[in-house]
């Protein structure tokens, strides 16, 4: 499972790229594997408010549907209109071209509470990954 | 619990199948991605385990009164070499099972679904009165692959022996032949909308026979995930889902498989003749959902303000592009513009015809964008 050393994370397998008040979100390469046979995506649109640990959107696969937590809370700036549209770039990068949302963050302490990548390689090790 | 392996199961591991349990039996949900497992059958060729399907054969003097007496649909009119989609119906008329029936030389030979293996054979059993006719269950001594696809009788034809041949054998028929040499009943039934076969070879010569076909590169393992999306947009129901003991084959589309005239009176017969002349209260449909949600099992179809029915079945169609879904309304309910109830959102649907898929009238359906 690849887990990029750059990024923070959660234990629901989003990734979070901080750069300055604003965060970059996706869904890491496990959650993506797990799923599997992606679908539908359905992500906020941009100027939606997201709350962190709140459902910002979801991701169906042909037997599941999965719901997307943001990790922090703030204003969506941008939505990657292109994935939405080819989900492949979701499975074939999910940490670049596959990204989510763009969000301005509200409290920037927030980011304290996200996992390490260890923390999180960590957890998929729980999980039997 | 422990659950049966079937007797590909060796191969499925190889594989790296991704399995699950279902119904008593560890199955391979999926080999690689169920889109493209579906689209492998559409285009080319699938081959499937069915091992878990019940295989059960009648034989004696009053095998055909016994059958008869408890399937819909009309068993004096199946020739030797013929086999007929059926239901058993309860006293309600409602369905313990849809099953294939097909009539050998010497016995009567029918699939049941892995569900109700046991309650069918409890059900005939309980039905037998004194009749002299005998039942085996043969669901481990004998195994059953299906291979499905445009191809699958170029793939099968060289390999396979049977009288009549293989290309001229029709729909639901059944003839008994060699498969790389292998003795086996072979017949041209399916599950997926496209053309193939079902074939049931002994259980220990099954995993030869798998490894065998799949020599041919054109031909791919197709696992429960892509036989589901297949199927559905087939518009073929699925026991459990949108066929089960309270839901009658009149209301469920299925009128083509009960024969209220026949001679035999069968299980059912008077509950459905009354259902037949007062008119189903309620019907399957099919809806195409106008957004990117795909409905499911238990959801609610509404019309305004007003909950008319509920969905069966639903997924994402792969060959269409869009999600489709099978459900039952109120038969007063006009269709049309519909509305389907997903996760706490009003979503958009419209009822289309079944089935969604046809191999034989191109409709508008489009594939996948990415």
């Amino acid at each position: 499972m690849v887990v990029p050393k750059d990024l923070k994370y959660t234990p629901t397998h989003e990734w979070i790229r901080i750069e300055g008040d604003r965060a970059t979100v996706g869904i890491t390469d496990f959650a993506v594997a797990e799923l599997a046979d992606l679908a539908f995506l359905e992500l906020p649109a941009r100027g939606a408010v997201v709350e962190r640990g709140e459902r910002f959107g979801e991701i169906e696969s042909v037997k599941t549907v999965a719901d997307l937590i943001a990790p922090l809370s703030g204003e969506v700036l941008e939505v990657n209109g292109a994935v939405s549209e080819n989900l492949d770039l979701l499975s074939d990068s999910p940490y670049g071209d596959g990204w989510l949302i763009r969000i301005r963050m509200r409290d920037p302490s927030e980011v304290e509470s996200l996992l390490g990548a260890e923390a999180y390689e960590r957890e998929l090790e729980h999980k039997g990954a | 619990m422990t659950m049966l392996l079937t007797a590909l199961h060796p191969a499925h591991e190889e594989a790296g199948a991704q399995l699950v349990d279902f119904h008593g039996w560890r199955m391979p949900l999926r080999y690689r991605t169920i889109a493209d497992e579906h689209h492998q059958v559409r285009r080319s060729a699938g081959i499937f385990d069915l091992c878990h399907m019940a295989r059960i054969e009648i034989d004696g003097a009053d095998s055909g009164g016994w059958v008869d007496h408890l399937i819909t649909n009309d068993l004096g009119a199946i020739a030797v070499g013929q086999a007929r989609y059926s239901l058993i119906t309860n006293e309600r008329g409602g369905i313990i099972d849809d099953i294939v029936v097909y009539r050998l030389p010497r016995s009567l030979f029918i699939i049941a679904n892995a569900a109700n293996r046991t309650r069918v054979i409890r059900w005939f059993e309980d039905h037998k009165g004194t009749r002299r006719a005998a039942m085996r269950d043969r669901t481990m001594e004998l195994s059953m692959l299906a291979i499905q696809g445009p191809l699958s009788a170029e793939i099968l034809g060289p390999h396979l022996r049977c009288d009549p041949p293989l290309d001229s054998l029709k729909y639901y028929r059944a003839a008994s032949g060699t498969l790389f040499g292998v003795e086996v009943l072979v017949a041209r039934t399916g599950y997926t909308g496209e053309v193939g076969y079902e074939v049931f070879p002994p259980a220990d010569q099954a995993l030869t026979i798998w490894r065998s076909v799949l020599q041919d590169g054109r031909i791919a393992p197709i696992g429960l995930g892509a036989r589901d999306t297949l199927r559905l947009e087939a518009g073929m129901p699925l026991y459990g889902n949108d066929i089960d003991e309270q839901t009658n084959p009149l209301e469920a589309g299925l009128e083509f498989a009960v024969k209220l005239e026949k001679e035999a009176a069968f299980v059912g017969r008077d509950a459905l003749r009354r259902i037949a002349a007062e008119g189903p209260s309620r019907r399957r449909v099919g809806l195409r959902i106008l957004g990117p949600k795909v409905a499911r099992h238990g959801m609610s179809i509404l019309d305004g303000d007003r909950v008319v029915g509920r969905v069966t079945s639903g997924a994402p169609s792969p060959t269409l592009g869009y999600p489709i879904a099978m459900g039952y309304v109120d038969a007063g309910s006009t269709g049309g513009r519909l509305d389907v109830e997903i996760r706490g959102t009003r979503v958009p649907a419209e009822e289309v015809p079944l089935p969604f898929y046809s191999r034989t009238r191109r409709s508008s359906g489009r594939t996948r964008r990415s």
